[in-house]
């Protein structure tokens, strides 16, 4: 027993609580001291959209959880045999050992249907959480200096999350996964020069051979999680240190983090957010199926279904695909194939569109100061504009990757949608940019309005001489500051072409770019003015109320 | 092969082609033609054509003609067949409302009894597919699982995997086969309405078309059995996203608002 | 990124210090920040009976939750796997996966409920701020790190021993290269598999329906009718790997609709056979509009007209549908006049 021990928590016979002597063997050789005494009452601030991080990280947990149930009972296997199970409308049809497994556990494994609609549906909402988690962070400028390391964290994560659900998604080789894998080969077969080769490699032969279950197995229940759980937790840690952001409020400074502690407040928070994830999604898989894989009968090459879609987080990549045209080019006995080539290389280039966002915004500010109080997106029109106009983007050819159903349940040609949304990804974005700009902008004008004329009550009052004015409430200095809080930058200016020596320095491309990108987002019709101490005195002292 | 391909170019030769295929298509429909009928029935059966040609006269010949020729509005009913009559007023399309991508299904004007003698009118222009007997599309006793199979292989591509219907070119589409009549699901495969192709006994045969008949019914009919819950149209991954979007992120987001709102203070007094 | 380029005067007043927490008089300035607003007290705070009706309902939630979990055993205990219920809106459902489901998410709904019910009413909501500490260290730390690094690489002598630090570079570059050179046996060489297939001159076409081969008169205008090879068993080991080349899709077009000679001269009296496998990413492509003769790929909408050589019309792919040259055999069965001209299925660089 330590002999530091405070005293007052000794018992009559002058020994420790259990749980202190516990503690304190295992600080004696962890130094869980050193590490509780920072993070035990560590101060979290209290926000929902603070908490979309933690629906990723919950259904994480929870497809990892069910993950390694499934396993206890899957056969990674394409050995052909025919089905016996109790599902009348495949009996004696031919399948792969994983099919077959797989309806063993929807059929006949007690709660094995439950635990694989669990799996999926948490990973359909690990994904969407993903997307939302990062247009917050986006939209609030939390990627700022100190964090854009985990900004990019959390893209990885997002990319990675789509490769291991696209990988699972394959596994059991029913007919629309089966036909998912086909496009796969398609995709690779187009890559010029080595393509042949890496679909032999891929699929060891020709498609679709007896290898890739087994081969996504690994990928998808060893590799890509492995490498997920390790930057969950670099994630994480990044986010213990750097301690959450929080919006401008009264009190709220960069320099302090306003909130509750982690214990017991978000201990019990957090976790308790945990079983409510769980739950919700224990009951979305009780009442809603998902990939009801025995509808589609098992992978044959030759058999296909309309309405062949992949998950909705491949949807804009099966978009792209769709609304491309078909370019091929024939030289020297080769063949480039522009019209699936093409799409491969956007579908990269469309996330890191968003994911480079942050060190392009940086570039132009140049500012490198730590910022720890989140941007109203209005303050920012700007990045707000961008983001809208990636949305918007990603949108479009999310609707193009299920045009078959737009056209469907909309009474619409399929090639109308299809042309629209070839259109649309070219002028979309723009349109999307100019408008939420403008709505920025508005917005902005709006604060500025209130702030110096107070809040329109409704109210109107007839004065003496017959005018009728509405009266405006003056803010509390809680809403000024508030409204007031965010900073705004000036325009870049080129520095002067010749230095106080009188040598004429040369101004490159790139601080011409510079400043013309800064004067885009700070120029003057690219932000409106807050209004300045002086100018809110003379109006309040000026005319008093309006 | 090559001989032919030689002599292709022969002022004659379109007029062979011609002729072979006018004799071929000729020896299928006649192939198709139902054997002769009993010449007991022969009266009544004229009664019904001459009943069957008034109906038409009044719904159908302002497009197809008055001898169901055809004209630019409407295709020759020559050799459509009884069947195809059956299908199309039987399942409402004809006669059509508008001209359209595709002639939607809609309520049936007719009575069964009108229909065969407008059938029997029909095919007494040419001989086509009859109308099939309850024995032929009754789906007792069929191989259900063999009849997915099939399905997949001849139907799913348009129609989805369990018959819920998709999307075709231009503003065409397969329907849903939700609640179809056997007896129409059984036509359509016989003659082949509007754009979709026939699937004659040649080549699906009575007890494939059982079959496909009896896996439809097993896999999309009111009593269907969806173990998972929702079926949530039983359109894939599209719907299932949309779903997780909207009540699996919608709900964790109402959840995630309800954790981190503040409570109710107490009233100052 | 150099510093010189970045003219420090766009960049905003410093915030903080100036906006301390520190309520500055509304005189001075009106925007300042007023600090943290007091304290207010929840009823649970200051009514030891509203706390206790708080108590009750975690108490409650954390009971129903015990009680969901005794249901969920018992359920699964229970429930035969195969039972199906009708719920209503939800239809006819496996009894037991709804079972599960509803136990399961509400034991561990109402853990999470009660918890963050206790944490929201019960414990202290008593708002704190916490300092933030730069991120960067201080000078003198960095000043130290350096210098110890600095002092680390010389006593290891990797800038002076040049030799050494190259041919270790060499190793550790060089290395890595087994383990690519591992993965050569993932599979065989492609070499000319994608341009053939099981067709062959004399190969009968047999119906994917009825395992018959085919007969011209078997085949109706207007009709479709998928078919493979002679000789492919559904049981055989490669059968997946050949039908997925191999599939053919046949149809019938009234000669004079034919628009392509040689469609025309590779058919038989109108009867084309085509490959099944879509030319852009190999989906088995047959959503056959017997009036328009398109036939339209379900995965990205692909047209192909079949009476023009199967040309593509509309969509992403890149290049006809190919056809197989067919005949009549000697026994009046369809047969193949010889393997497709050009690869089937997607294209590939080799393809040329």
């Amino acid at each position: 027993m330590s002999t530091a021990t405070t005293t007052d928590s000794r018992d009559k016979r002058g020994k420790a609580p259990a749980g202190e002597r516990v503690a304190d063997w295992a600080d004696g050789r962890l130094g869980i001291y050193s590490l509780a005494k920072a993070n035990m009452r560590k101060i979290f601030p209290d926000h929902w959209s603070f908490m979309l991080g933690e629906v990723c990280l919950y259904s994480f947990i929870i497809i990892i959880l069910t993950g390694v149930y499934l396993t206890l009972f899957f056969h990674p296997s394409m050995n052909e045999v025919e089905y016996h199970g109790p599902y009348v409308p495949l009996q004696g049809q031919l399948m792969s050992e994983a099919f077959n497994s797989t309806m063993h556990i929807s059929f006949e494994v007690r709660g094995g249907l439950l635990i694989r609609q669990i799996h999926h549906w948490a990973a359909l909402v690990f994904l969407a959480g993903m997307f939302v988690h990062m247009m917050r962070v986006f939209f609030t400028g939390a990627f700022r200096k100190p964090r854009e390391v985990n900004w990019l964290f959390g893209f990885l994560l997002f990319v990675l999350g789509m490769f291991t659900g696209f990988t699972g998604y394959s596994l059991p080789d029913d007919l629309l996964s089966g036909t998912g894998v086909r496009f796969m080969e398609g995709a690779v077969l187009s890559v010029p020069i080595v393509g042949t080769y890496l679909s032999f490699f891929l699929f060891g032969g020709e498609f679709p051979g007896g290898d890739f279950v087994a081969r996504f197995y690994s990928v998808h229940v060893l590799l890509l999680p492995g490498i997920m759980l390790g930057l969950v937790v670099a994630h994480l840690i990044l986010v213990f240190y750097h301690k959450h952001t929080q919006f401008a409020g009264p009190g709220k400074t960069n320099n302090n983090v306003v909130g509750m502690p982690l214990l017991p407040v978000y201990m019990a928070k957090a976790g308790g957010f945990f079983f409510l994830v769980f739950g919700v999604i224990a009951i979305i898989s009780a009442i809603a199926t998902i990939n009801p894989i025995w509808t589609m009968g098992p992978y044959r090459p030759d058999q296909v279904s309309t309405g062949a879609q992949p998950d909705w987080y491949m949807g804009f990549s099966e978009g792209l695909i769709r609304v491309m045209p078909g370019w091929e080019i024939n030289f020297w006995g080769h063949t480039l194939v522009l019209g699936v080539f093409i799409p491969l290389v956007i579908f990269p280039l469309v996330l890191v569109a968003i994911a480079v966002y942050p060190f392009i915004e940086s570039w132009v500010t140049g500012d490198k100061r730590e910022h720890h109080i989140l941007d109203r997106p209005r303050n920012a029109p700007t990045r707000t504009a961008f983001g809208v106009a990636w949305i918007t983007w990603y949108m479009v050819l999310l609707i193009g990757g299920g045009n078959d159903l737009w056209a469907t349940h909309f009474h619409l040609s399929i090639n109308a949608i299809t042309w629209f949304v070839r259109i649309a990804f070219f002028v979309a974005p723009v349109l999307a940019f100019i408008v939420t700009k403008r709505i920025c902008l508005g917005l902005q004008r709006r604060d500025r309005d209130k702030i110096l004329h107070g809040r329109e009550t409704g109210i109107i009052k007839r004065l003496p001489h017959g005018e009728f004015i509405e009266v405006h409430e003056p803010l509390s200095q809680e809403q000024l500051h508030t409204l007031t809080a965010h900073e705004q930058y000036k325009p870049a200016e080129i520095g002067p072409a010749v230095d106080e020596n009188g040598v004429t320095r040369k101004i490159t491309r790139r601080e011409k770019l510079r400043a013309k990108l800064s004067k885009g987002y700070y120029g003057e019709d690219n932000q409106i003015l807050k209004p300045s101490v002086e100018e809110y005195k003379e109006i309040t002292s000026g005319h008093g109320h309006h | 092969m090559k001989k032919l391909s030689v002599r292709r170019r022969h002022p004659l030769a379109a007029v062979v082609v011609l002729l072979i295929a006018l004799a071929a298509t000729g020896g299928l429909y006649t192939a198709f033609a139902p054997a002769d009928k009993a010449q007991a029935d022969e009266t009544a059966q004229t009664l019904t054509i001459e009943e069957g040609k008034k109906l038409y006269l009044v719904g159908c010949a302002s497009c197809h003609g008055k001898g169901g020729e055809g004209t630019s509005d409407g295709p020759s009913l020559v050799g459509v067949g009884a069947a195809a009559v059956d299908f199309q007023v039987g399942t409402g399309r004809m006669p059509a409302q508008q001209p359209g991508a595709q002639v939607p299904k809609k309520k049936n004007i007719y009575s069964q009894a009108e229909i065969d003698q407008l059938a029997a009118y029909i095919a007494s222009l040419g001989a086509g597919p009859e109308i099939p007997t309850e024995n032929a599309y009754n789906p007792e006793g069929a191989d259900i699982a063999e009849g997915g199979e099939l399905f997949r292989t001849n139907c799913a591509q348009c129609h989805n995997f369990t018959g819920k219907g998709g999307a075709l070119s231009e503003g065409k589409y397969a329907p849903s086969l939700e609640g179809v009549d056997p007896k129409h699901i059984y036509e359509a495969m016989q003659t082949g309405p509007q754009n979709m192709p026939s699937f004659p006994d040649t080549t699906l045969s009575e007890e494939n078309k059982k079959d496909i008949i009896a896996y439809l019914e097993a896999v999309n009919s009111d009593d269907t059995v969806e173990p998972g819950g929702l079926s949530l149209g039983g359109l894939g991954p599209v719907s299932e996203g949309l779903f997780g979007w909207v009540f699996g992120l919608g709900t964790l987001i109402a959840v995630a608002v309800w954790v981190a709102a503040r409570t109710a203070k107490a009233k100052k007094s | 990124m150099s510093s010189q380029d970045i003219p420090e005067e766009n960049l905003p007043a410093e915030q903080g210090d100036a906006h301390g927490a520190v309520k500055v008089a509304d005189e001075e300035n009106p925007f300042a920040d007023p600090g943290l607003p007091p304290h207010e007290h929840r009823i649970q705070d200051i009514d030891e009976r509203a706390a206790k009706r708080s108590e009750r309902t975690v108490a409650l939630l954390f009971t129903v939750s015990m009680l969901s979990t005794i249901a969920f055993i018992a359920s699964y205990v229970a429930i035969p796997v195969d039972r199906s219920i009708y719920v209503w809106p939800i239809g006819h459902i496996s009894a037991l996966n709804f079972a599960l489901g509803g136990t399961l998410g509400l034991a561990l709904f109402c853990i999470g409920a009660g918890a963050v019910h206790w944490a929201r009413t019960l414990m202290s909501d008593v708002e704190v701020a916490d300092e933030r500490h730069p991120i960067e260290a201080s000078p003198e730390v960095r000043a130290k790190v350096h210098a110890d690094f600095k002092q680390g690489a010389a006593e290891s002598g990797i800038g002076r021993r040049k030799l050494v630090r190259n041919t270790m570079l060499g190793a550790m570059a060089m290395v890595p290269l087994s383990g690519v050179v591992l993965l050569r046996d993932l599979g065989p060489l492609p070499g000319t598999k994608l341009r053939h297939t099981t067709w062959a001159k004399g190969k009968k076409l047999v119906n994917m329906n009825t395992g018959e081969p085919l007969r011209p008169s078997d085949v109706a205008v207007g009709s479709l009718t998928f078919a493979m090879p002679a000789g492919l068993d559904e049981h055989d080991h490669d059968f997946q790997k050949n039908i997925a080349k191999d599939a053919l899709m046949i149809v019938r077009i009234q000669p004079d609709n034919i628009k392509s000679k040689k469609s025309l001269e590779w058919g038989h009296e109108g009867i084309l056979a085509y490959s099944k496998i879509c030319t852009h990413v190999g989906c088995p492509i047959s959503l056959y509009e017997q009036q328009t003769h398109h036939v339209l790929c379900p995965c990205h909408q692909s047209t192909f007209d079949l009476a023009d050589a199967g040309q593509v019309i509309f969509g992403p792919a890149g290049h006809a549908l190919p056809q197989l040259r067919i005949t009549v055999g000697e026994d009046g069965y369809l047969e193949a006049l010889s393997d497709f001209e050009e690869p089937v299925g997607p294209a590939f660089w080799e393809r040329g």
